[in-house]
């Protein structure tokens, strides 16, 4: 049966760099969990929105053209250039740092000190706003993204594995790069925080919020740091899942797979994030591959990480790498 | 004036324990239950029923049910479509097992499946709280939208995986299928609404409820002073679910009449129905109501003016739609966190004191 276990060792591989992209996602969760306390479930409609927002830019669209379209009568779609990606990119990171400002004025500045249930609620508010906004400006349509990132079957893996196993493995290129933009990001993100003044002050709100403001921190100034490297961090995750899959809005919901990585791996922990998003990629696809599709009819992705995370927690409430919830009354 | 209870004596503690204590509100009250008993069913067509009036009272149950669960005993919970869903397929399994037995029982019972469900997903509430919980509850929406597509027992094995209400009566009376009368329809789904609502607002005042409210408030101070959260959640849990069971049925038989689960019951379903008892008020029955009010009119005056008046392309006013929802949650938790409730609360307090207020 040598056939059967090649297959699964791609699954295997497969599922690993499914995992990354979870990761990734999930990674934006955590950093803004940490420093503010605030469960950010729009932190998929983010991706979705920064995808939207980049292919937009590209492409030369005109924001809001539907909308300026019904209400002035005119006809405006393309402003007639396309810009390099590489300037896209910047322009979108600018568009993601003022979303965090307006967010973090407009919104939480209003709502601290509120119950974390509420501000939990409020970001699914955020996501549907965004999700709105995202499509009144670039419209609804899927987008196909291209920022010259390399696609399709690595022939090298493909012929080494074929000399190997008599059986070559098929793996995205697109895969390979995204995991080494995720370790590098990472890696990025750690040094980020614990070298630099600004990420020293990061962690130390994440502390304790009073503390933190006592010597001399801004916590408004930290807020919308967070958030903008969380929007930095989405618009990674975007272009990845926006080049794998087409801009779309169930972008959004292939981020809630986030949720159970999280729940896996601990709110706060950034390995965490990682493992988790490695052991639900893998574990869901392998799942599919020898339980799901043989036996119980397929399409067992949909649910399979979160019964796992559901099971997991009843044994481990606060996750794998998560800080040990004590209470008190 | 008249909104007082100065001169307003009660003799009997049954008359001082009653769930409207002032005059004026109880009147009020039975004004209301007045007009849509006995005027709305003679003034209604099928455009109405279908528009507002059906969606208004099925959303109302599920709002009630989930107002008890997130409201009142502070589990928060994003699996309602998957509950809704439990319901709409026992109550089409039921209907079609037993085609001769009235509606009502098959509502009932389907609301009764539900709730040994949902206390089968409310089990992990006991170790998980807060966000966990409610991305643990995630679980419940996708496996069982999952369950009802890839299951064919379910939907009786048809070819389409839809499951489509045949024709049952109540009374001789024609509720579900093609060729029912709106007065029908709309009596139908009132007396569960009233009977949801009596339950609901009787047992959350009476002991149960301030259990449920214990464990909300402070759920280890609840269990030191002799509430057991074992019984408070799953209870809670279960009450829900039998709500949430009986408008999923409702939504399905009578309401839609054919489903398509990933789509109707999907968890857009469950954000619907969280945002209906955020804006309609956290804890308090008339917010459920207010809050499925709002929500079904919303989408509709919208329509009105976007595309009626100003001649807007549909899927703009869609788009639109979204960000006023989302922006008015956000407002609604800055502004007012307890919700329209509260609003009518404040209202009602002013109007007491009124014209004297100080």
């Amino acid at each position: 049966m040598p056939e059967q276990l090649a297959f699964t060792i791609e699954v295997f591989l497969n599922g690993l760099m499914a995992g990354v992209l979870y990761a990734l996602v999930a990674l934006g969760f955590v950093l803004i969990y940490k420093a503010s306390g605030i469960f950010n479930y729009a932190q998929g409609v983010m991706a979705l929105f920064a995808a939207l927002t980049l292919a937009g830019i590209i492409d030369g669209q005109v924001p809001f053209s539907h909308l300026i379209n019904a209400i002035l009568g005119t006809d405006i779609h393309h402003f007639g250039w396309h810009v390099p990606a590489f300037l896209a990119i910047l322009l979108t990171m600018v568009v993601m740092i003022g979303l965090a400002y307006a967010v973090q004025r407009l919104v939480f500045r209003h709502l601290v000190g509120q119950e974390p249930i509420i501000l939990f609620m409020a970001t699914i508010g955020l996501a549907y706003f965004l999700e709105g906004v995202g499509d009144l400006m670039w419209g609804s349509d899927i987008k196909s993204m291209d920022v010259g990132l390399p696609q399709g079957l690595n022939t090298w893996i493909d012929d080494t594995t074929f000399n190997a196993f008599g059986y070559g493995f098929f793996i995205d290129n697109l895969d390979i790069v995204a995991s080494i933009i995720a370790a590098l990001l990472v890696i990025g993100l750690v040094m980020f925080a614990q070298y630099t003044k600004q990420g020293r002050a990061m962690r130390a709100v994440a502390d304790d919020h009073q503390a933190a403001l006592s010597v001399g921190v801004s916590l408004n100034f930290i807020w919308i740091l967070v958030w903008s490297l969380a929007g930095f961090v989405a618009l990674v995750a975007g272009i990845m899942w926006g080049t794998k899959s087409g801009v779309q809005f169930s972008l959004s919901l292939i981020a809630l797979k986030a949720l159970p990585v999280l729940m896996l791996g601990g709110f706060t922990s950034i390995p965490g994030a990682i493992v988790g998003g490695l052991i639900i990629g893998v574990g869901e696809k392998l799942f599919e591959f020898l339980i799901g599709a043989p036996f119980l009819g397929g399409a067992t992705e949909n649910w399979f990480a979160y019964m796992l995370a559901l099971i997991f927690l009843v044994f481990r409430p606060q996750g794998l790498f998560g800080e040990k919830i004590i209470e008190r009354v | 004036m008249l909104y007082r209870e100065s001169g307003d004596f009660s003799s009997t503690y049954a008359e001082d324990s009653q769930t409207f204590p002032i005059k004026f509100d109880r009147y009020r009250y039975y004004f209301v239950l007045f007009i849509a008993i006995a005027v709305i069913p003679f003034m209604i067509n099928d455009y109405w029923v279908n528009s507002l009036f059906l969606p208004f009272l099925i959303y109302a149950i599920a709002a009630i049910g989930l107002n008890i669960l997130v409201g009142y005993c502070g589990q928060v919970s994003l699996g309602t479509g998957g509950f809704m869903a439990v319901g709409a397929y026992a109550c089409y399994k039921f209907m079609t097992a037993f085609p001769e037995v009235s509606m009502l029982v098959h509502v009932l019972l389907s609301g009764l499946v539900t709730a040994c469900v949902g206390v089968l997903f409310g089990l992990p509430s006991l170790r998980i709280k807060g966000f966990y919980l409610a991305v643990a509850t995630l679980a419940a929406q996708f496996f069982l939208v999952w369950l009802f597509n890839r299951v064919p027992w379910f939907y009786n094995y048809s070819a389409s995986g839809q499951i489509s209400a045949p024709e049952r009566t109540f009374f001789g009376i024609e509720i579900t299928g093609p060729n029912t009368q709106a007065w029908a329809t709309y009596l139908f789904c009132l007396m569960f609404v009233i009977f949801s609502a009596y339950v609901a607002r009787n047992l959350t005042r009476g002991s149960v409820g301030r259990k449920w409210m214990a464990i909300r408030d402070m759920d280890i101070a609840a269990e030191i002073i002799g509430v057991s959260p074992l019984r408070a959640k799953l209870t809670a849990f279960a009450v829900s679910s039998f709500f949430i069971g009986i408008s999923g049925a409702l939504f399905f038989s009578v309401y839609l009449g054919a489903v398509e689960v990933g789509e109707v019951f999907g968890i857009q379903k469950s954000f619907l129905v969280l945002f209906m008892i955020i804006i309609g008020g956290l804890g308090s029955i008339f917010g459920s109501f207010a809050g499925a009010a709002f929500l079904v009119l919303l989408p509709v005056a919208l329509k009105i003016v976007g595309v009626d008046w100003l001649g807007w392309p549909t899927d703009i006013v869609a788009h639109l739609q979204l960000v006023i929802v989302g922006g008015l949650i956000i407002i609604f938790l800055i502004a007012e966190p307890h919700g329209l409730a509260q609003l009518w609360r404040v209202a009602k307090e002013k109007l007491r004191l009124w014209p004297f207020p100080h």
